[in-house]
């Protein structure tokens, strides 16, 4: 690296410069964005050679790949940073294949005035999850719009992953009798951004569940084979993710309300709103479903990883032609789970 | 959660339900009507229906602010924020209800007005003072429970010297609209709609007090129970309305004591009548105009008026063909009697006002199931229209 760095004759000055639109311009100055801010922190050989691709070798199987646009807003929450963020959405959807993880590319889209130290601490936070999940980001491209055009950053990864023989895992494989288990408690990351909205800004302890779950699954996956199906419940909460598995393996499903993990916090924040836990959002949480004998191991296998110490079987798959997911309420009456129509909006009475 | 989980256990819950089946003569039919969107909300949540009786139904009233608007309304929101260009600042609910021409509040901000949504008329202000040189509109909506803060915020504003701060009001009256529904001839004259007792509205009554509802428990000979919006508070409150009709009593009862007094918030009341009047008649969507139903601004307030401030005639909108929001909002018809439920009109695409706020029969039967019981609507058409 000491040849390149002598490219730039002043460095970049992170503590005060702002992004401006020559970062983006495929010139000198993206050069040195990218070596002295991307390459510096996501350090690793692959990205360091310097191409437009990163090339690899790759052990034989099937492989899986997926992509994950960010967007949030506030871009800094109590618990992560669309950072943070960023990488374990992606190594999250790789892994609910049952997949291990391999690599990462990114593309941030930046605008114009964004402060430089904002994007550096993005960057570090980036590159520390990418650190501990072990799953390297060696590529990426950077683009710049207008003031204006944009919100400060967005940023898309992607992730590829390779699936361990003798696992199949799809969202079409719920069959009726398959028991449901959640790794924790819903809720949190909604809570947590919400809390740290500009127009609702309220003091909670909750902090956002953002974390990369490939380990747990890779512990779940070896012990019992036979999953059927595992998704993380993202945008939409608990409630559209088991509806869309749902649809996927035309089933229905019955799960208990109070066997759902809801931190005290979370639901008071939620009752203040007028919101319901079931569809806030969650960033380090697993859904899974996997035949009824299989339930107490994996259960077991959850409690034993630090990221399902809270897991619970919430329910079952029943047999159902309408497709619907039903909830046996902790007064003790029944309702349809349906899917979140529009976005949540607090209620106003 | 404290003070909340008291008020939703499984164990009461059941004891409550053996005593109303218990105290439910099998041999008649009790028809409740819950005025407010809070109870409708909680009687689908919890799934309360499963828990009484099936002679004890509930009818749903018409008690949700979003859902009575009637369109002109929120066309003449969308004519502020378009033609005259003002950030207008609504509660998130309005956003999208349907407006004339397939309108909404949030499709007219994606094609560029300046619509914000806030969580209080704070909020709103700020807005105010944040952009002095805009004008800057409250879409104030909501029964007595909202009308107190809208009020602060009147009064705030002038003492502020705002200058660019104005009120959209559309501040509605309860009990007003309780007895226009027990004049309708739908309910006194054909019979067609029988309501033997009311919940009474729980956060309205905390402002208003019980003393209001003693006029039409006397008059049209109604039990009125005010009602918590809790489970067991809905429950405990079903019992109480059942045993007033067993005994032949109509009497107004308070089951939400813990909240309301009979005669309320005073300062509340003081605040509002300082700052509102009553309006000759207003129009609800399904009750038409109901006279000395709704509130205006008062004189010495009149710079804080929108309607005043602004060129903004009074829009005579027609619902969507065929929906019967209308009849749903005054008991008369069932979610499911009309022809656009579940087919065109949806949460995910509401053609009415009832399926828009998650307090609309509307949202609430379809979001919490009742209709599959029916047998009207075939699973896969339900899964096609949310897909």
């Amino acid at each position: 690296m000491t040849a390149s760095v002598k490219r730039f004759a002043v460095r970049l000055n992170t503590k005060k410069d702002c992004v401006n639109m020559t970062h983006g311009s495929g010139g000198r100055a993206m050069a040195q964005l990218i070596e002295e801010l991307f390459v510096k922190h996501f350090d690793n050989h692959l990205l360091r050679q310097a191409n437009d691709q990163a090339g690899f070798d790759i052990e034989a199987g099937r492989m899986v790949m997926s992509v994950d646009g960010h967007v949030i807003s506030p871009l800094f929450f109590p618990g992560g940073d669309i950072g943070s963020l960023s990488v374990h959405g992606t190594v999250n959807d790789v892994a609910m294949s049952g997949a291990r993880p391999l690599y990462l590319s990114v593309g941030f889209i930046l605008e114009e005035g964004y402060p430089l130290a904002s994007l550096e601490k993005i960057v570090i936070s980036m590159a520390r999850a990418a650190r501990e999940a072990e799953v390297p980001v060696i590529t990426g491209d950077t683009k710049v719009v207008e003031k204006g055009k944009g919100d400060g950053v967005f940023i898309t990864t992607t992730g590829i992953g390779v699936v361990p023989r003798g696992i199949n895992i799809s969202g079409d494989l719920a069959r009726p009798g398959d028991a449901i288990l959640i790794n924790g408690s819903i809720g949190d990351h909604g809570v947590a951004i919400m809390s740290s909205r500009e127009n609702l800004e309220f003091e909670t302890t909750i902090e956002s569940d953002s974390a990369a779950l490939h380990t747990l699954v890779a512990a779940m996956v070896r012990e019992t084979p036979r999953i059927h199906c595992l998704r993380d419940p993202t945008r939409g909460g608990l409630a559209t993710t088991l509806n869309e598995l749902a649809q996927q393996s035309a089933v229905g499903m019955n799960i208990r309300e109070q066997d759902i993990p809801v931190k005290p916090a979370v639901s008071a924040a939620c009752e203040l709103l007028g919101l319901d836990p079931l569809y806030v959002a969650n960033e380090g949480k697993l859904v899974c479903i996997c035949p009824a004998e299989d339930a107490g191991q994996i259960l077991d296998t959850m409690h034993a990883h630090p990221l399902g110490k809270d897991a619970a079987i919430i329910g079952e798959v029943i047999e159902d032609q309408h497709g619907f997911v039903q909830m046996q309420t902790s007064f003790g009456g029944s309702r349809i789970v349906d899917w979140l129509a529009g976005e949540q909006l607090p209620r106003i009475c | 959660m404290k003070y909340v989980d008291e008020f939703r256990q499984q164990s009461l819950a059941k004891k409550l339900s053996a005593a109303i089946k218990n105290e439910a003569a099998p041999e008649r039919r009790y028809n409740l009507m819950e005025f407010c969107g809070g109870h409708t909300h909680a009687i689908f949540r919890y799934g309360i229906h499963e828990l009484v009786p099936a002679n004890v139904t509930f009818v749903h009233g018409p008690g949700c602010p979003v859902c009575i608007l009637p369109i002109g309304r929120i066309d003449n929101a969308i004519q502020l924020a378009v033609d005259h260009e003002v950030i207008l600042c609504t509660y998130g609910d309005m956003l999208r209800v349907p407006a004339s021409g397939r309108k909404s509040l949030l499709k007219v901000k994606a094609e560029g007005a300046d619509i914000r949504m806030v969580y209080s008329t704070q909020d709103a202000l700020r807005i105010a003072q944040q952009n002095p040189d805009r004008q800057v509109v409250f879409f104030a909506i909501g029964f007595e429970t909202t009308t107190p803060p809208s009020a602060v915020a009147i009064k705030q504003a002038k003492a502020m010297g705002l200058r660019n701060f104005r009120v959209f009001c559309n501040h509605v009256l309860t009990p007003a609209a309780i007895q226009n529904i027990l004049e309708s001839p739908e309910v006194r004259d054909i019979g067609s709609v029988s309501i033997d007792g009311f919940f009474g509205p729980s956060h309205v009554s905390s402002i208003i007090g019980s003393r209001p509802y003693e006029f039409f428990a006397e008059e049209f000979q109604r039990p009125v129970v005010i009602a918590g919006f809790e489970p067991l508070d809905v429950m405990q409150s079903t019992l109480m309305l059942i045993r007033q009709l067993n005994q032949g009593r109509h009497q107004v009862e308070n089951e939400y004591t813990r909240v309301v007094s009979r005669d309320g918030n005073l300062k509340a009341q003081a605040l509002v009548a300082e700052v509102f009047e009553l309006r000759r008649r207003f129009e609800w969507r399904g009750l038409g105009l109901v006279p000395y139903s709704a509130l205006q601004i008062k004189q010495p307030y009149a710079d804080f008026d929108a309607e005043k401030f602004f060129d903004i005639s009074s829009i005579a909108a027609s619902d969507v063909k065929g929906c019967a929001c209308p009849s749903i909002l005054r008991g008369a018809k069932n979610p499911t009697d009309c022809k656009l439920f579940g087919r065109v009109c949806t949460p995910e695409n509401p053609m009415g006002s009832c399926m828009v706020s998650s307090e609309g029969a509307c949202a609430a039967y379809w979001s919490y199931g009742r209709f599959r019981n029916t047998g009207k609507f075939s699973a896969r058409k339900n899964l096609e229209s949310v897909a």
